[in-house]
């Protein structure tokens, strides 16, 4: 069902008030204002806060080096050959520190939604479409866009799609510098 | 360890913004509901009470660094020891059963467990933004944060492997709220049909606003004791207190990644994750079965951290069989599509069958009509309250809340809080509360029975 075509009915609540410089309040303060004091509706203020924090990615920072040169990377256990899909830099079971390979490109689709709304950064992008893409000979999944099939024709029948990678060409080191399309 | 009894509590009427209040206040008012229902005065109880556990999940919401200090300060309750516990969407749950450790340890006879949060502050959007932080900044959240779009995977991979039908989630909706209909602390009282929380608009697909829980303002306490601390509370109030016993706890956790989660093989889902009561060639051979076609575990259809939690308080509290021994369960469903999942994790259905179980009625209240047609009659009623779906969710106060009605169920009082009978559950002895962070992250399950007089 698409949201699309639903006809608004409602004004959109916004925060950016109206600046003010004063409030009703009483002209004298005696006992019977002072008590009045206790129905009075709340004062309510915006409170601004931004932030921009230095996030490092530390050992996991190869796979994006490697999405900016159209490579998707992924971490084995030297010993177990366990594989990792998102990087990991100690296996969970072995507690050895993983090595780096090259994840096929092409895989199928694990599970998918559409998003019809969203976290505040990604409303502008609705509807969009995560999925969980599963590798061959890897035992951990890609949590990543799904492009190319229309989000208003969503359908379990997309669990098992073939889909393929693609980069972004001018990368913004964010793990959305890969997304999957059908292949 | 020491017997610990979960004696009574109070919860502010959780509802979507409290702007007439400051957070402190609205704990306040769960404080007083709960030392009021003990017929106590604030000074008796400060005389008897040896300290706290606070309970709210995220800072961004309030803005406010050491928040849970501010509420120990208004309360009256400093200079008492007290601290405060995060762990997500589970913090309430886990609030609770850190205030159990502080009595059943023999370091407090009566601990004050009590919880907030307040989402009001920020809009809806930015209030997603904050909540989807709960996930991997680095790999989850970049990619288009979004809890209910996590939730909404998981149950994709839910209804592929089991046939799950989105009609049998619309049921846990209508379920939950009706069961809310005659809860006055709920902030969604309503009488659903499938189709309208089919034609509910779609948040993320399969799920619609009314498969999904609310953001709320709200508050809840709950007081825990030992004999020794309820024998001080009946002498300062003079009243007999019900004993109802936390006779089990347990938690489980899991891998913050959904992708990360494991895809066991049978051999391992055995010797870790079985139940007792699946340990028979019945349920051994219909899960070697799903193994044959293809199931693995946890996999994301399956919270691991459930499961280990359920078996954890499950061995602690003595339950074999928890659909035939519970009589009751309360269950942290954010969403419908999670409370399925979760009645397999917790072993009232094997796993796969969660769909069938809940259309089946048996986790349906006894005597109310939801306009379904349900084929069995009720035998655990899963979310009499209807708890996060119909009642809202401020994180650190839900799983507390969830303490207050299960004791309030056991008690046989709630007539007396909700003024309407038709959520008391005739003879319940024993019940679950169910507290569930993340993707599946951190779950604590804890076991309240009647006790001894």
């Amino acid at each position: 069902m698409s949201n699309k075509t639903k006809i608004k009915a409602k004004i959109d609540e916004t925060d950016t008030g109206t600046t003010l410089f004063n409030v009703p309040f009483p002209t004298t303060l005696d006992k019977k204002t002072l008590t009045a004091l206790k129905l009075q509706a709340p004062v309510m203020i915006k409170q601004p806060y931004q932030i921009d924090y230095i996030h490092s990615y530390g050992q996991d920072s190869p796979w994006f080096s490697g999405l900016a040169n159209k490579h998707l990377l992924g971490n084995r256990d030297p010993e177990t050959g366990y594989t990792y899909a998102q990087p990991r830099g100690h296996d969970m079971y072995s507690g050895e520190e993983t090595d780096w390979i090259e994840l096929p490109t092409e895989g199928r689709v694990h599970a998918f939604t559409v998003c019809h709304f969203g976290s505040e950064e990604f409303l502008p992008e609705t509807p969009f479409i995560l999925t969980l893409v599963e590798f061959k000979h890897v035992d951990t999944l890609l949590l990543t866009r799904l492009l190319g099939v229309d989000p208003d024709e969503a359908s379990l029948d997309w669990i098992g799609m073939q889909v393929k990678a693609k980069f972004r060409r001018l990368s913004k080191f964010k793990p959305t510098d890969v997304y999957f399309v059908p292949k | 360890m020491r017997s610990v009894y979960a004696v009574t509590g109070g919860v502010s009427k959780f509802t979507k913004a409290r702007p007439d209040k400051t957070f402190q206040a609205v704990v306040k008012e769960a404080y007083d509901y709960a030392i009021g229902d003990l017929s106590l005065e604030h000074e008796q109880f400060i005389e008897i009470v040896d300290g706290s556990v606070a309970s709210y999940f995220s800072d961004h919401f309030t803005r406010q660094l050491m928040a849970g200090i501010m509420v120990q300060d208004y309360l009256g309750l400093c200079p008492k020891p007290g601290h405060r516990v995060e762990g997500g969407g589970a913090t309430g749950g886990i609030c609770f059963q850190e205030a159990w450790k502080q009595v059943a340890s023999g370091y407090m006879d009566v601990c004050l467990a009590y919880g907030f949060e307040t989402m009001s502050h920020v809009n809806t959007w930015k209030g997603n933004e904050f909540i989807a932080l709960a996930s991997d900044v680095s790999f989850d959240y970049p990619v288009g944060g979004f809890y209910s779009g996590y939730y909404a995977m998981m149950v994709t991979r839910h209804m592929k492997e089991f046939g799950t039908t989105v009609e049998q989630m619309a049921q846990v909706s209508v379920k939950n709220h009706r069961n809310a209909y005659h809860n006055p602390y709920a902030q969604k009282r309503m009488k659903l049909t499938i189709e309208d929380v089919r034609n509910s608009p779609m948040v993320a697909w399969p799920l619609t606003r009314l498969d999904i829980c609310v953001m709320s303002d709200g508050a809840a306490a709950v007081i825990l004791a030992s004999e020794e601390g309820l024998a001080k509370l009946e002498r300062a109030s003079g009243v007999s207190i019900p004993r109802v016993v936390v006779s089990g706890i347990g938690k489980g956790t899991d891998a913050m990644r959904m992708a990360d989660r494991p895809h066991q093989d049978f051999e391992d889902f055995v010797k870790y994750n079985l139940l007792d009561c699946e340990n028979n060639d019945k349920d051994l051979e219909y899960y070697q079965d799903l193994w044959d076609k293809g199931f693995r575990y946890p996999g994301i259809h399956s919270f691991r951290a459930g499961r280990m939690a359920s078996k954890e308080a499950y061995k602690n509290g003595g339950i074999h069989d928890p659909l035939e021994e519970l009589d009751f369960v309360e269950i942290h469903d954010a969403y419908t599509s999670s409370e399925i999942q979760t009645y397999e994790d917790m072993g009232l259905c094997r796993y796969g069958e969660g769909g069938s179980f809940v259309e089946s009625g048996k986790v349906f209240v006894p005597g109310i009509d939801y306009g379904l047609n349900l084929k069995d009659k009720p035998i655990c009623p899963v979310n009499p309250s209807g708890v996060l779906i119909a009642c809202g969710h401020p994180v650190g106060a839900t799983g507390l809340m969830q303490a207050v009605f299960a004791i309030w169920q056991l008690q046989g009082t709630v007539e007396k809080h909700f003024g309407d009978p038709a959520l008391q559950i005739e003879g319940a002895r024993r019940g679950a509360i169910h507290s569930h962070a993340g993707t599946g992250t951190y779950v604590t399950v804890s076991i309240l029975e009647i006790g001894d007089e």
